[in-house]
């Protein structure tokens, strides 16, 4: 894998100007081939007006290389907070003056929580720890935690541990963790205004070595944290780039005491063109609706989200806040007759 | 004014940690329904906060634990 830093433009070879959403149902409905960032930029640049239109777009897309399965994900913070590390949208960093504090959570707390998990019928369960990578003790307390939630609870165990050496990657594919994740976060472009304590390629490395051995990649970011649209198009081709086999994307909400505790919500409209925009970049991805929601949304976005390209959810709660109820978005998986993905489907 | 946390007389705003009965706790307020309490509403103390997918505990080292 390679890091390119050249437009993928040439790869569609697309008119420049035009009807976009005309174009991308011929190439990405009918050919399942992804938008090149500058087409991602003229969807991102489309107006209020196309926004219904281009959301049915989006659905079709993820309905005709997706299929109408729903894949469902509970996430649990292993560690909490005292991270080193200085991403500027994050509470978790003990570099900034947020309200959270570090906390560690047990063995039996984690297997309960995959059981509550499971009962919801999710078939992810996603350990996650704010650290810049995994110390010994760590990897000791993942090893145990994945090893007792196998022998009790029938879910995909995925972890979140930050940057990973390639001995912890083998050991992590060992302990059976079938996909890892680590967010790009943002366009390369913009990087160094979100965090400058690593970088965008080291993110970039860990990614390669999970692919090398084996696990999913599960690669997102949050949008909404000052970028241009042009980088918000140059980031959707960057994850295009990376090919994994999930996107999970958040929006920003803005946390208290962090560099961007001041920054203003994105809009709906916004969050909602986004979405439909990175489906037609990535007309196969698993795109999950992550953190921020539910403050940028509401309740109806993820009704709207659901039509208009996103085919995965978080169930529950966040890491550090607080999500919908759990039977809200399960109920209405149900309403939009969307099955929820089954586990044999996932292994 | 702010809202108490469980289980606790409100004397401090569980959100930022101020005085409840000072003024200017609406962003407190709206940003209850999404986030857990991150001070003890009786002395202020951060506490050590723990989220899981359904619900979250809060312990405050002079006042115990409080949960969802
Ligand atoms: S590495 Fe992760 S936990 Fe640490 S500050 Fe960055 S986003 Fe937060």
């Amino acid at each position: 894998m390679s890091i390119s830093t050249t437009s993928t433009s040439d790869r569609a070879g697309t008119p420049a100007a035009g009807d976009i959403l005309a174009t991308a149902r011929e190439q990405v409905l009918e050919r399942g081939e992804g938008l090149t960032q500058e087409q991602v930029l003229e969807v991102l640049q489309l107006p209020d007006e196309s926004l219904d239109d281009l959301l049915a777009l989006a659905h079709d897309v993820r309905m005709r290389w997706c299929g109408p399965e729903v894949e469902v994900e509970g996430i649990i913070s292993l560690k909490t907070g005292g991270c080193p590390e200085d991403c500027h949208f994050c509470s978790q960093s003990g570099l900034f003056a947020s309200p959270v504090r570090a906390a560690w959570l047990d063995v039996p707390m984690l297997v309960e929580a995959a059981k509550q998990t499971a009962k919801t019928g999710a078939t992810e369960f996603c350990i996650v720890a704010a650290v810049r990578g995994p110390d010994e003790r760590l990897m000791a307390q993942v090893a145990a935690g994945v090893a007792a939630i196998k022998d009790a609870v029938d879910i995909n165990v995925a972890c979140s541990l930050g940057m990973l050496d390639p001995d912890q990657v083998t050991r992590l594919a060992e302990m059976g963790v079938h996909r890892y994740n680590h967010n790009l976060e943002t366009a390369r472009s913009y990087f160094p205004n979100v965090v400058t304590t690593h970088t965008w390629e080291e993110r970039w490395e860990t990614l390669r070595l999970v692919r090398e051995a084996g696990m999913e990649v599960c690669c997102g970011g949050i949008v909404g944290m000052g970028e241009t649209l042009e980088q918000r198009a140059e980031f959707a081709a960057q994850l295009a780039e990376l090919t994994p086999d999930e996107v999970p994307l958040n929006f920003l909400n803005p946390r208290p005491g962090t560099p961007f505790g001041e920054l203003e919500q994105m809009s709906g409209p916004d969050a909602l063109r986004t979405v439909a925009a990175y489906r037609l970049a990535m007309p196969r991805t698993v795109l999950r609706f992550a953190g921020g929601r539910e403050i940028t949304l509401g309740d109806l976005g993820a009704r709207q989200g659901l039509l208009g390209g996103i085919n995965a959810v978080i169930v529950g709660n966040y890491l550090t806040t607080l999500g919908r109820p759990a039977e809200s978005d399960i109920d209405l998986l149900g309403e939009l007759q969307m099955p929820i993905k089954a586990l044999n489907e996932t292994l | 004014m702010a809202e108490p946390a469980a289980g606790g007389a409100a004397e401090f705003c569980d959100q930022c940690g101020g005085p409840s009965v000072d003024v200017g706790h609406e962003r407190c307020a709206s940003r209850r329904t999404l986030e857990p309490p991150r001070f003890c509403p009786q002395c202020a103390r951060r506490m050590v906060v723990q989220v899981d997918p359904f619900g979250w505990t809060a312990r405050c080292s002079r006042h115990g634990e409080t949960h969802s």
